[in-house]
């Protein structure tokens, strides 16, 4: 079974058009990768699918905004892996998982 | 169907909040300026229309989805097919039902119909955010009243 990592990463290359090799746990989809918010919606649709999850976005973004977190801590594709198995986590231990 | 401000659904035929699921109608108007240009002496709806429809259609579905809370905004279409014409004169009957919702945004798709002959489908992908402005709200729901909205679907649970 492939990597929370590896998988983030496939979705990407395929919704974004860009090279699987060029795509990095070190990654920031948005400054190293160029991702923009609409490509994210997509990427973000995928993700949700593909885990059975809904990401924050909305929580993220406004931590983001309010200086509590960075996007590092989010886009960073190792960090947005981990969040992921942290949901996914989240998920499977709530009572009716 | 008021084209002029771009209105283009008519009345809510059946809303199912449960299943997620819309049908709406909109009567596309027998004479048109549109359809001067678009074509002459073949008039039909521009595909840019039916999409747009397509999209009012999944928001109000959304919009009572999240009970008038937040508006939708259209962001994303996808396989957009226009699969027949639709003509002046035309009653379309169109379905549209929430695919996925996410957090700030959702996904529907929807088909149009006249008759039972299927013209177009799209998946649509929506930002929603609180409403931006009172009046946007106002008018909003101005326009629910006038469509048949059935407002007791959102306040019923």
């Amino acid at each position: 079974m492939s990597s929370t990592f590896d998988q983030i990463a496939n979705i990407i290359a395929e919704t974004c058009d860009i090279p699987r090799d060029t795509i990095k746990p070190e990654s920031h989809a948005i400054d190293d990768l160029g991702i923009d918010s609409l490509d994210f919606l997509d990427i973000a649709f995928a993700i949700d699918k593909a885990f059975g999850i809904k990401m924050p976005l909305e929580k993220w973004t406004q931590e983001v905004n309010d200086g509590k977190a960075t996007t590092e801590q989010y886009f960073v594709l190792q960090n947005l892996a981990d969040r992921i198995d942290e949901l996914v986590a989240a998920k499977n231990a709530a009572p009716g998982a | 169907m008021q084209l002029d401000y771009f209105q283009l659904i008519d009345r809510i035929v059946d809303l199912n909040l449960d299943d997620k699921k819309i049908t709406v109608e909109a009567q596309v108007p027998a004479a048109h300026t549109i359809f001067e240009g678009h074509f002459p002496g073949y008039p039909i709806m521009p595909g840019v229309l039916l999409t747009e429809a397509m999209a009012q259609s999944s928001g109000w579905l959304l919009l009572g989805v999240m009970k008038f809370e937040r508006m939708p905004f259209l962001a994303m279409v996808k396989e957009a097919k226009m699969r027949g014409f639709v003509s002046p004169g035309d009653l379309l009957t169109i379905d549209a039902k929430i695919e996925h919702e996410g957090s700030g945004f959702a996904v529907t798709s929807a088909k149009v119909r006249v008759g039972k002959e299927l013209k177009c489908s799209a998946d649509l992908t929506f930002r929603h955010i609180p409403f931006p402005h009172p009046d946007l709200r106002v008018h909003m729901d101005a326009m629910a009243n006038k469509i048949g909205f059935p407002l007791q679907a959102i306040t019923n649970d």
